[in-house]
């Protein structure tokens, strides 16, 4: 069965650290996409801490099945944008998937092999920290159906960037082709004062891309606007144009557009 | 340690080297004679190791990067400001061991002796392990699966020279996974007093956390409280306060009164102060520690 054949492009959101802002970034470039117009997938890898759902107002969905499979759940109306993710198939949001390797596995497996993602121009692949069964088995999974990018996202600080690193060299190892890094949580402009404060220091995501040759995608500040709509699942690209964060993630959603292609063929 | 097979039951499972999916796993033979059903050996040499390790205690969250690694840092240093207090800080995150780049230890490397491997010390009375000294480059990725890496914690609880140990703090990745399994799975016959579980203020943060904590209750780890960081943003040039991550469900204090968990501490997200001083100041969460 080939599920994610009518896939253009697919692009693995990675970080070796973790709370560095994997999944509000897949949210974000998603939501971007959808009004350049795309036809946005997300799968959401992150078996133990799924929070994508919440990210796009759809918990509590039920998945249905299909002729050709599972059906991934429409987060709009106008089904831009489908996302899986192991929250829609637990009993309770408390529910922990307490599960070792080999069972995340397989089930991340059959989100690629047994669900019907349809014509799609991206697949966003949302994955947990680290480097081990999640990635391996989402880079498995995906590899016979299209080039894999990947973007990497970090913070500013050191313990970060050392970790990213790693993540890099799974990006090497692997044959991913990293279509950038992004740097989130870069400085906090106080409200009351205006003063940028370089809360989770500064410079490491610039410093990262360089020593790995690979495109340097821009950097997103702090904003609590940002964190706020995530928390309500609201659609930060469409009504928050002149938060901080917005120019910053509208041109990495430009340049995944314009690199991704060329990259990945 | 070998690869396991995608749809292994288990080395416990009635079905271990009878399923169609054990075909071809080098351990078939094994799993099928009955012996993977067997405990581990390893738990009781643990729990023999651990003899000398009075307080046990596991930092977890179940999302990342809420400060986990910095928290277990701070509480080490901070345990062992007293001198007569010998302080352990082992390093379970095999993927991102930030430990090291915390501790300033960098670059060290673990030695061999005949009472097996010896912890990395920062202070004469604090000792830290971590996979961070095991590799050879920054660069170098852990691309390990489940097994593996839990081949390594057992190694890092049975082969390593604690000696004497008043504190033995745990720090682990996020997640509910093979990490957390293992640890408590392998210090099951050698007590563990508790948990600490560090979140951020906001739902995105606490959905996991409370993931976490249903992670405990099942596999019957006691929880010692919750930390909640990165609380309010403190500008060091005005020092008013703003919320970066906005406590929209109420934060750490309302879900600690639903679950009836203790809230231990509150901690800003400030630059210049940072964990440190919060933890030189606030010595009741040491106090909380020495009565459970």
């Amino acid at each position: 069965m080939e599920a994610a054949v009518g896939v253009r492009h697919i692009i693995l959101v990675l970080s070796g650290k973790g709370g560095v802002g994997k999944s509000t970034i897949s949210t974000e470039l998603a939501l971007a996409l959808r009004h350049a117009g795309k036809k946005v997938g997300i799968l959401d890898v992150d078996l133990c801490g799924p929070s994508i759902p919440r990210m796009l107002r759809a918990q509590g969905r039920a998945v249905h099945q299909c002729d050709s499979g599972w059906v991934p759940v429409f987060v709009d109306q106008e089904q831009s944008i489908s996302l899986m993710s192991v929250g829609f198939l637990l009993e309770s949001p408390d529910e922990a998937v307490v599960w070792r390797g080999p069972k995340k596995n397989a089930l991340i497996k059959q989100f690629v092999a047994d669900v019907a993602w349809g014509q799609l121009d991206y697949l966003v692949v949302d994955t947990p920290p680290g480097t081990s069964d999640e990635h391996m088995a989402a880079v498995e999974a995906l590899r016979p159906y299209s080039p894999l990018g990947a973007l990497v996202v970090t913070t500013p600080q050191a313990v970060s960037v050392g970790d990213v690193r790693r993540e890099l060299t799974f990006c090497r190892k692997t044959g991913l082709q990293v279509v950038g890094v992004v740097e989130n949580m870069s400085g906090f402009v106080c409200p009351h004062c205006a003063e940028c404060t370089n809360v989770f220091s500064r410079g490491g995501g610039e410093v990262l891309a360089s020593l790995a040759g690979v495109p340097f995608l821009g950097s997103v500040p702090l904003d609590p606007e940002l964190t706020r709509s995530l928390e309500e699942g609201q659609d930060f690209i469409r009504d928050f144009p002149k938060s901080p964060a917005f120019p910053a993630l509208f041109s990495i959603a430009q340049k995944v557009m314009s690199e991704a292609p060329a990259r990945l063929s | 340690m070998e690869e396991v097979p995608q749809g292994c039951p288990g080395t416990g499972s009635a079905q271990a080297g009878r399923g169609a999916s054990c075909q071809g796993c080098p351990n078939q033979r094994l799993c099928a004679s009955g012996a993977g059903a067997a405990p581990d050996p390893a738990i009781e040499e643990i729990k023999e190791k651990m003899k000398t390790v009075k307080h046990k205690i596991l930092v977890l969250s179940g999302k990342g990067g809420v400060g986990k690694s910095t928290f277990s840092a701070h509480l080490a240093h901070g345990l062992a400001e007293d001198e007569n207090t010998q302080v352990a800080l082992l390093d379970i995150d095999i993927c991102g061991p930030s430990i090291p780049k915390i501790m300033g230890l960098e670059g060290e490397q673990v030695h061999q002796s005949g009472s097996g491997w010896s912890p990395v010390f920062v202070e004469d009375n604090l000792g830290v392990m971590s996979v961070g000294f095991l590799l050879s480059s920054p660069d170098d990725a852990v691309i390990w699966r489940g097994p593996k890496k839990n081949g390594m914690i057992k190694q890092f609880l049975r082969d390593v020279d604690w000696g004497e140990v008043d504190y033995l703090i745990v720090d682990t990745p996020p997640g509910t996974s093979d990490e957390h399994l293992s640890a408590v799975q392998y210090l099951s016959a050698a007590h563990i007093d508790g948990a600490v579980i560090i979140t951020t203020p906001q739902e995105v943060s606490l959905q996991d956390v409370r993931k976490e904590i249903n992670f405990c209750h099942k596999v019957k780890l006691p929880i010692i409280g919750v930390v909640e960081n990165m609380s309010v943003f403190i500008c060091p040039k005005c020092k008013k306060e703003t919320q970066i991550f906005p406590p929209t469900t109420g934060g750490a204090e309302v879900m600690c009164q639903d679950l009836k968990i203790p809230l231990l501490g509150k901690v800003p997200l400030d630059p210049h102060i940072g964990i440190q001083e919060f933890c030189g100041h606030h010595p009741p969460k040491e106090e909380h520690f020495l009565s459970s």
